[in-house]
């Protein structure tokens, strides 16, 4: 395996605040990752500065070998860094379907037209139908993004960065705010599709159940800096996790 | 279920024409039934709609709310009145390319600076900005005539029509027609963009900037030629009214005109494509009657905006469909 994105040093601090302290992470080419910590560990921090939403005070992203620090987010894009979000940021006016096939349109460099039917693109439909349907969500297609659920919204969040067709997907909590019930069909539907397409992916999470069942590694977080990397097994006997971040183990 | 998802698209096209095309065979038809009077003042209202067109792109597609459309308005009407004065121009072909190319040249630049803010932001700088050039206009009278104006005389159509002798005729007749074909261009060719990849950008724009950024499209680029496109419809609305008018003065430059171009559009509902050319024309009838019944006409044109945006939030158009759409499902 490969290494498919690299941060050095990473910095970004909130006036006094270092949220990002330093931090080198690492992505190799098709694993799933599980980034874990308590809140304001840095992770969405993170992620914000991988995916370009925040600029980094000190340190360097890699991505591919390429030095991506001072890339803007539509060429971070380009190159194949995609990202869903916590809070789900979706087009609410336009139906579900249109939300995935803006993000085709958008990768197909095909947003740049003014001189033609956007609804006359059928492969394009065709191809944002075959996501919702991958995401058990084309019933859904002619709702807005505003008339879901909360879980579809979140599936559709995924979907729409999906459609990107990314290298590396990092998803902020996909399972935050979702019925106990609605999870593991969710992060089933999510770790399907994105294992059969060899996309890496970086999720952020919580629940420890989905953590430990659909990663392959697990970096823990803690007051900005990297406390532990390894393998679930690793991280399910680390002391300092244990204590820092899962609770003691007499407590389990 | 699916199937029905992918065949959506054919019938939009379809509902699209089964309005348009009952829609121009009224206005082709109308100067035959109606007197010269009214024609004109359909003419007029027309050209607003072409100017109400060109802001809803900002407004219900962008979501950019500028209240500052007056400039460009205003440009278009004062090119043409520029080169009627300096370079002797008559032909109303030149007057468009002049007006297009000078608003062109103006929104490019005023757009750099407006499409960094949204919202409140936006709104104020597009407004400052349409201040200045109505200050221009006013102040330097020896260029522009300050309050006084500058004359417009008829234009000559395609280099052979020209409106000599009885000018009311002209205006009834050829020149009505004119405007309706260039009309007709306008609405065409702002439904295509609306429709495109780039129109479906700026609605994701709209309703969320920051997953527009995340899906790759380059907002403020894109705003900017939304900009563009909106401000070169007014502009091109402004050249076609000033021979219309006779006359262009600083009033069309103020701010307060740039607030009748939002009062149309909400009027009309800025939420649908026809909503704005709707509100445009009845806007139209509605001062010209106003302003004939009463001196008081801004308080009743004032006391309609209050009601409508309490009671009928969506507009004319808005609210026509969904009185519609009730029907229908009865």
């Amino acid at each position: 395996m490969s290494v498919l994105l690299e941060t050095r040093g990473l910095v970004k601090q909130f006036g006094e605040f270092r949220a990002v302290d330093g931090v080198a992470f690492r992505v190799q080419d098709g694993e799933v990752l599980a980034l874990i910590g308590s809140n304001g560990a840095g992770k969405t921090t993170l992620v914000n500065l991988i995916s370009g939403l925040l600029r980094p005070d000190a340190g360097s992203i890699h991505f591919r070998g390429a030095d991506v620090t001072a890339q803007s987010v539509h060429e971070r894009i380009g190159a194949g860094i995609a990202r869903s979000f916590q809070l789900v940021n979706l087009f609410d006016q336009l139906s579900a379907l249109d939300n995935v096939a803006l993000s085709i349109f958008s990768r197909q460099g095909k947003t740049r037209k003014l001189w033609a039917l956007a609804e006359a693109d059928r492969p394009v439909w065709q191809e944002a139908l075959g996501i919702l349907a991958t995401f058990r969500m084309d019933a859904k297609a002619a709702v807005p993004a505003g008339g879901l659920s909360q879980g579809e919204r979140k599936l559709l969040d995924v979907a729409v960065a999906y459609a990107l067709k990314p290298k590396l997907l990092f998803l902020d909590e996909p399972t935050s705010g979702v019925s106990t019930r609605e999870k593991s069909p969710i992060m089933d539907t999510i770790a399907s599709v994105v294992r059969s397409e060899g996309i890496s992916a970086a999720i952020i999470e919580h629940d420890m159940d989905v953590v430990f069942g659909y990663s392959d590694r697990i970096v823990a977080m803690h007051q900005g800096t990297i406390l532990a990397d390894g393998t679930p097994e690793q991280i399910r006997r680390d002391e300092r996790v244990l204590t820092t971040l899962i609770g003691t183990p007499e407590a389990r | 279920m699916s199937t029905a998802a992918v065949t959506l698209p054919q019938r939009t096209h379809v509902r699209t024409l089964s309005w348009a095309i009952p829609a121009l065979v009224i206005l082709v038809a109308l100067p035959w039934v109606a007197g010269e009077y009214q024609t004109i003042l359909l003419a007029y209202g027309l050209v607003m709609g072409i100017a109400a067109l060109g802001f809803n792109l900002l407004l219900g597609y962008t979501g950019l709310l500028s209240f500052g459309h007056s400039a460009y308005f205003g440009v278009g009407a004062y090119t043409v009145a520029l080169m009627v004065k300096y370079l002797g121009v008559t032909s109303m072909e030149l007057f468009l390319v002049g007006a297009v190319g000078a608003c062109v040249l103006v929104t490019a630049i005023f757009g750099v600076a407006c499409v960094r803010y949204t919202r409140i932001f936006f709104g104020i700088l597009t407004m400052a900005l349409s201040q200045v050039l109505w200050s221009l206009a006013f102040k330097f009278f020896w260029v522009t005539g300050g309050t006084d104006g500058l004359r417009v005389p008829t234009p000559t159509l395609l280099g052979v029509i020209a409106g000599k002798g009885d000018k009311i005729a002209f205006l009834a007749t050829a020149y009505y027609y004119y405007v309706l074909a260039i009309f007709v261009v306008c609405v065409a060719v702002m439904w295509v963009i609306v429709n495109s990849p780039f129109g479906r950008a700026l609605q994701a724009i709209r309703d969320n900037e920051v997953r527009a950024a995340f899906v790759g499209i380059q907002i403020r680029k894109y705003r900017w030629v939304a900009f563009l496109v909106s401000g070169v419809f007014t502009g091109l609305a402004g050249a076609l009214w000033v021979p219309l008018n006779g006359l262009t003065t600083p009033d069309i430059m103020h701010w307060t005109f740039s607030g009748e171009i939002v009062f149309m559009t909400v009027l009309g509902g800025f939420r649908s494509f026809t909503g704005p050319v709707i509100g445009a024309i009845v806007f139209n009838y509605l001062k010209t009657y106003a302003v004939g019944y009463t001196v008081y006409w801004q308080l009743l044109l004032g006391v309609v905006l209050v009601v409508l945006v309490v009671s009928l939030p969506t507009g004319i158009v808005g609210s026509a469909e969904r009185l519609w759409a009730r029907r229908r499902s009865r």
